[in-house]
């Protein structure tokens, strides 16, 4: 259990560093989504579900899809930076 | 065989087999098929002692439900007209947006109207869509019974409306006028719950139909009705915003 949090919490930590650090666009967009996947994870461990839900629904799911929608709608999808 | 090693993405392989590791002991831990969920046990352990006097007079059997909708109703309605405001911005700028690019590649003539998104995307948007859609309704009239409710349903609701327009069109297929409607109406009805409690001499937004049995569907006096009014004033939001979205990308590819 506490192995596990500590696991997620790490890898939100690299998912947040490589979202600062990365030179493409589109990798900060799946980076924010992984770390929004990992603090899911960190509240269904945690038993609070309806933060969880939430988390999941908007951070990972609406906001990752709004995201790569609005990087497509500028054209920062393909170029490296 | 080289050749095959080679042609292997390793990167998404690997996240998704630690993905599947971390997930693997949350799912075990959880008891699905056990009824009553006891998911969230925590918050109701600590909130033993106001709980009684919260079942009494409210009578949901989640307890973050009855705080959001009826302790806190006026604060929903609250983030409700914000969520509508920001909706409203990015659609009005987006609008604008597009109706520029609209004049401009009619003038041109180069605007490619299919857009495919390849065989994969089309299929998983037509498999995923019912079953989305399910998930959607259930988490929004489950709100009062299980974690979840109408914020979280409306926005599974809106994706799973707009993923297959998506894959096949750009998203041109979803009617502004009815989601409109949806929205407007939704919207009106929340705060006509609340105005009948007024009406009844009760302070604003008080659940007030029969609270039925503790955990049953049709319970909770007036919650899942709210409820749904706001799954559905946010899947309509939402799915307008994602619209406004795909039809720009649409346009300016």
């Amino acid at each position: 259990m506490t192995l596990i949090a500590l696991l997620l919490v790490l890898v939100m930590v690299v998912a947040a560093v490589t979202a600062l650090l990365s030179r493409s666009h589109l990798t900060a967009v799946v980076s924010t989504s992984l770390l929004s996947l990992a603090l899911t994870l960190l509240f269904v461990l945690l038993k609070a579900p309806d933060v969880a839900m939430t988390e999941g629904v908007v951070g990972a799911g609406l906001g990752s899809l709004i995201l790569a929608m609005a990087l497509s709608r500028l054209a920062l999808n393909r170029g490296e930076d | 065989m080289s050749e095959l090693v080679k042609r292997v993405e390793w990167t998404p392989l690997l996240f998704s087999v630690g993905l599947g590791c971390l997930l693997l002991p949350l799912f075990l831990a959880l008891p699905f098929g056990n009824s009553p969920m006891v998911a969230g046990e925590m918050i109701q352990q600590a909130a033993q002692g106001v709980q009684g006097a919260v079942v009494d007079s409210v009578g949901a059997a989640n307890l973050v439900t009855s705080v959001v909708l009826a302790y806190r109703g006026l604060d929903t309605l609250g983030e409700l007209a914000i969520l509508f405001a920001a909706a409203t911005g990015a659609g009005m700028v987006l609008q604008s947006g597009s109706a520029a690019l609209h004049q401009n590649t009619k003038m041109h003539k180069h605007i490619d109207s299919e857009i495919n998104l390849g065989e994969l995307f089309d299929s998983a948007a037509t498999m995923l869509t019912p079953l989305l859609l399910l998930v959607g309704v259930y988490i929004i009239l489950h709100g009062h019974l299980t974690p979840g409710g109408g914020f979280q349903g409306g926005v599974v609701v809106a994706v799973a409306l707009f993923l297959p327009s998506w894959a096949r069109n750009g998203g041109g297929q979803l009617s502004h006028k009815v989601i409109s409607r949806i929205e407007g109406g939704a919207g009106a009805s929340f705060i006509v719950i609340g105005l009948v409690a007024l009406w009844q001499g009760d302070p604003f937004l008080t659940p007030w139909l029969a609270q039925g049995e503790l955990g049953e569907l049709f319970s909770a006096g007036t919650l899942p009705l709210l409820y749904l009014m706001v799954g559905l004033k946010v899947g309509a939001e939402l799915a307008a915003l994602l619209k406004y979205l795909a039809i720009d990308e649409q346009v300016q590819s």
